[in-house]
């Protein structure tokens, strides 16, 4: 057996209120290629967080034993010194500089007041012919692809001499031709020695690369797989990433007649705001009927929020197209005013950063997106606001003293449901629900749910955008499944199980891929 | 009380306190000259234009801890504009009012276009502002002084060595009946608008504060105010230029805290893209903080010459700065979405107090920049270390 270059042993990480990781072990040896595989959320990458020490030493608990010691790492630095180098899923290279200089950033060659960029640039060079990019090493970021990025962080990572390489989703940017070298480029490194960990959702690409695979799921390890010993099958994959049974996690609807159809979206086409030729969403058309909640399924970077922030008044992407319609009528909705005027509303998924002012008490957020409703001529009726507050404070339960409390103090699962009621008081036909339940416990998830339901018994429809698969099981009338900005399928409740959601999302990823 | 409660008393009358302190301690280094009718008179007949432009530069600050560092030329420039069309080419003063409030408000249009819809940072076209005014009014007075011979405006607006409101009840030796008169009014009106307010949600069944620390507070802001008018009072009187700034005190006061377009302001400043998701037009509110901004800054110019009675291509030197300074001292948060009207109030008059101060105790002019440096500092390092302890 070869010798044991990383070990994590029991280690165990909470933030407010969620147990990220929870007694999770992983096991790495020399020179081989270890896959983590989880759904969205499972604590893959705060896995890693913890290992290259952006969580410090003492926020976790546990053990890390790297090379035979127990590594108390600080920061980022002191776990890079030991040859741990963390490649993230978003690229962090900054594009106005050249190759060379990204590569050597924090790590420069020769005196600390007199850089040596003769040196900087024949290494970079040397390094980039290792990694099979052809370019100048004096070439700016900004003018090469993503792909060719990919490998720069790459070549960025054996600068400084890195003993185990981990790769977050390296490839989930990349199109067939890139991802590709990118993987045989892993076995080549892998021949001449070296340790990576790779995170990915492509099975197809795990089990090309892998010699081992660690299934993570819901910040527990469910079981590490050996190439050698076990047979790794797809199927097997899939059900230790989503394989948790349902019980009575989700409250009963009670018969809400599901009437016509509200909003229908066709042929819609969206493009990135910045790389403008890369298309985000591509030809989907999907609609919902009143008193129905209607799921999108799919892994992170499918596409759904882009989907769901275009239709709502274009608050993203570019060169839209395609038709809306909304009780059978075509409209088009130029602004986010026009959407809420129109009876839509976006709850968004990232509630600290696009839906709540975390600085401004309870009520000021209630009344947000509908400040009409509580002022007369411009001139806001505060004792009226107040009310508006307190009444959707109670029907919510949310968990307050008063609403005069800043929303960055409460919990997430309040601030879900601050958010919420900002939203229910546009008084909208149509919510669009992203994430809905993200980060937040599993009493307040059964909250969000009661009042999902009671969106419906209302005679509203709800579009749920969630990573979730048992979430969206649990409450959706039909689920739709996006991946790779594409509709891949479309299921009813009878229909729809975990197993098949995931094999339609990873079908249609291996034949892009 | 708790401990608490003491604690977050503290936290939001902190400025107040500081107030109260530092006059204390101006009134034991001074000798009480600090408290002379005179110079209370003279604290808020010179800073008037800080009041202006510091309720002006809140909304600026409001929407995200941005700045205009034009303000200093534009108010020379527009008062070059005025003082050359009055004296110079006799056109009518209330023509040349009105040319000055268009002439400001269009720079203000100007600067606002590119840093609401081109997004050029509000720094940067600022900064370009400050120059091209600067410059501009240079050329106007063509390098020199314009003196303003308009009683009529001078008085309107402030200047010169006797301008107050006239003593129409012919108070007598040493006390204005009017501007007490003024201030008893002013305290029952305040004291009516608050019991209204109270008696209205009574009715309506809402939650109000508690009964005792509202009356004390309502009791401690009418002495203020009937201090404050007692001693004007034994001065000459109330200044005209304090009737501009409670007007525009009181406007701004109340579009901050009742109106839509205010609570905009404030959402800016707390989450733009929150804002832009609740369907507000985030552009429109960046262009109404810098027109506004432009707008102030002419009746600034105005009450500037006025008080100077002339124009000179140097006034409204660091202007800018006395305003920045008084918001962020007066509690806004150097990250947009904090501070109130009232609150600048407080920071510019923490401010003038200081400057006074140290004057009448003969602080050398240089050591006086030190201090306000290091007060502005202070106040900052005040607003962003409370702000990370609420974090953790």
């Amino acid at each position: 057996m070869a010798k044991v270059l990383l070990e994590m042993k029991n280690i165990t990480k909470t933030f407010p209120g969620v147990k990220a990781l929870d007694n999770v072990n992983l096991k790495v040896e020399e020179g081989e290629i270890h896959a983590l595989v989880g759904e969205n959320g499972a604590g893959k990458s705060t896995l890693m967080n913890v290992l290259s020490g952006i969580y410090p030493y003492g926020t976790y608990e546990g053990d890390i034993i790297y090379d035979g010691e127990i590594c108390k790492f600080d920061k980022i630095k002191d776990s890079e010194e030991k040859g741990i180098v963390i490649i993230h899923q978003e690229l962090a290279l900054i594009p106005y500089m050249t190759i060379g200089e990204n590569m050597f950033l924090g790590n420069e060659r020769g005196h600390k007041y007199a850089l040596d960029w003769n040196e900087t640039y024949g290494k970079a060079d040397e390094l980039l012919r290792t990694v099979g990019l052809k370019e100048s090493s004096r070439t700016l970021i900004k003018d090469i692809g993503t792909g060719k990025q990919q490998l720069v962080e790459i070549a960025k990572a054996l600068a400084k001499k890195v003993r185990l390489l981990i790769l977050d989703e390296p490839t989930s940017s990349l199109n067939e031709t890139d991802s590709q070298a990118l993987l045989d480029l892993m076995l080549q490194f892998k021949k001449e020695g070296m340790t990576s960990i790779i995170i990915s959702h492509k099975l197809n690409e795990v089990s090309y690369v892998a010699d081992k695979i660690t299934v993570i799921r819901d910040g527990s390890t469910i079981e590490t797989m050996d190439k050698k010993t076990d047979e790794i099958t797809e199927d097997r994959i899939i059900k230790g990433m989503v394989g948790r049974d349902l019980t009575d996690r989700f409250p009963k609807r009670k018969d809400v007649k599901i009437g016509d159809v509200l909003m229908e979206v066709k042929d819609w086409n969206v493009y990135h705001p910045l790389y403008t030729e890369r298309k985000v969403v591509d030809n989907v058309s999907m609609n919902v009927r009143r008193g129905e909640v209607v799921g999108i399924s799919g892994l992170m970077g499918a596409g759904r929020t882009e989907l769901a922030m275009s239709i709502f008044g274009k608050s993203y992407g570019t060169n839209i197209s395609g038709q809306l319609f909304i009780n059978g009528k075509e409209v088009h909705l130029h602004n986010v005013k026009e959407a809420i005027d129109n009876k839509l509303a976006y709850v968004t998924e990232d509630r600290k950063g696009n839906g709540l002012i975390l600085s401004n008490p309870i009520k000021i957020n209630t009344t947000m997106a509908n400040l009409a409703a509580v002022s007369s001529h411009t001139v806001i009726d505060k004792d009226k606001e107040y009310a508006v507050a307190v009444e959707y404070k109670e029907k919510l339960k949310t968990k307050c003293p008063t609403v005069e409390q800043n929303v960055g103090n409460l919990s997430g699962g309040n601030q879900q449901k601050v958010l919420l009621a900002k939203w229910m008081f546009a008084d909208p036909d149509v919510l669009i629900l992203d994430e809905p339940t993200r980060g937040i416990d599993v009493g307040a998830k059964y909250e969000i749910y009661c009042i999902i339901n009671q969106l419906v018994a209302e005679g509203k429809s709800v579009i749920m955008i969630s990573s979730e698969l048992p979430e969206v099981l649990g409450m959706c009338d039909r689920i739709y499944v996006m991946n790779e900005g594409r509709m891949v399928g479309e299921l009813d409740r009878e229909e729809a199980s975990q197993e098949v959601i995931m094999s339609h999302i990873l079908k249609s990823s291996n034949k892009g891929a | 009380m708790n401990k608490a409660k003491v604690m977050a008393g503290v936290k939001k009358y902190t400025m107040i306190i500081a107030l109260i302190l530092v006059t204390l301690f101006f009134t034991w280094k001074t000798g009480g000259k600090i408290l002379l009718p005179q110079n209370i008179s003279n604290l808020v007949a010179q800073n008037a234009y800080v009041f202006v432009l510091a309720t002006g530069m809140l909304l600026c600050i409001l929407t995200g801890g941005n700045i205009d560092l034009s303000v200093g030329s534009v108010v020379c420039f527009v008062g070059a504009v005025g003082a050359t069309l009055m004296e110079n080419k006799g056109v009518n003063v209330w023509v040349s009012i009105l040319v000055m409030i268009l002439v400001g408000t269009a720079i203000g249009a100007w600067q606002a276009f590119w840093i609401a819809y081109v997004h050029v940072p509000p720094f940067i076209t600022t900064l370009s502002g400050m120059l091209v005014f600067r410059g501009l009014s240079n050329v106007v007075l063509q390098g020199l002084t314009v003196s303003i011979t308009n009683e009529f405006f001078v008085k309107l607006f402030g200047g010169g060595a006797d301008c107050y409101v006239p003593d129409f009840l012919g108070g007598g030796e040493g006390l204005n009946l009017t501007c007490m008169i003024v201030g008893v009014i002013a305290c029952a009106v305040y004291v009516i608008v608050i019991l209204r307010g109270r008696m209205a949600r009574a009715k309506k069944g809402y939650e109000m504060e508690a009964l005792a620390p509202a009356m004390t507070k309502m009791v401690v802001i009418c002495l203020v105010i009937l201090a404050f008018t007692y001693k004007l009072a034994q001065y000459k009187g109330i200044p005209t230029a304090l009737i501009w700034v409670m007007v525009v005190v009181f406007v701004y006061g109340y579009i901050t805290s009742k109106t839509t377009v205010g609570r905009y302001f404030y959402a800016v400043g707390g989450n733009e893209k929150a804002t832009k998701l609740s369907g507000i037009n985030t552009e429109r509110v960046y262009f109404i903080a810098y027109t506004n901004m432009g707008f102030l800054a002419a009746l600034a110019g105005m009450l500037t010459i006025a008080r100077m009675t002339s124009a000179q291509p140097t006034y409204g030197q660091n202007y800018e700065m006395d305003a920045i300074g008084s918001c962020f001292i007066g509690g806004a948060s150097a990250y947009g979405g904090v501070g109130t009207v009232p609150g600048v109030i407080v920071g510019a008059v923490l401010m003038g107090v200081i400057n006074l101060g140290m004057s009448i105790m003969g602080v050398d002019a240089n050591y006086q920049k030190v201090v306000k440096g290091l007060v502005l500092l202070a106040a900052v390092i005040f607003d962003v270390v409370s702000k990370k302890g609420g974090k953790n």
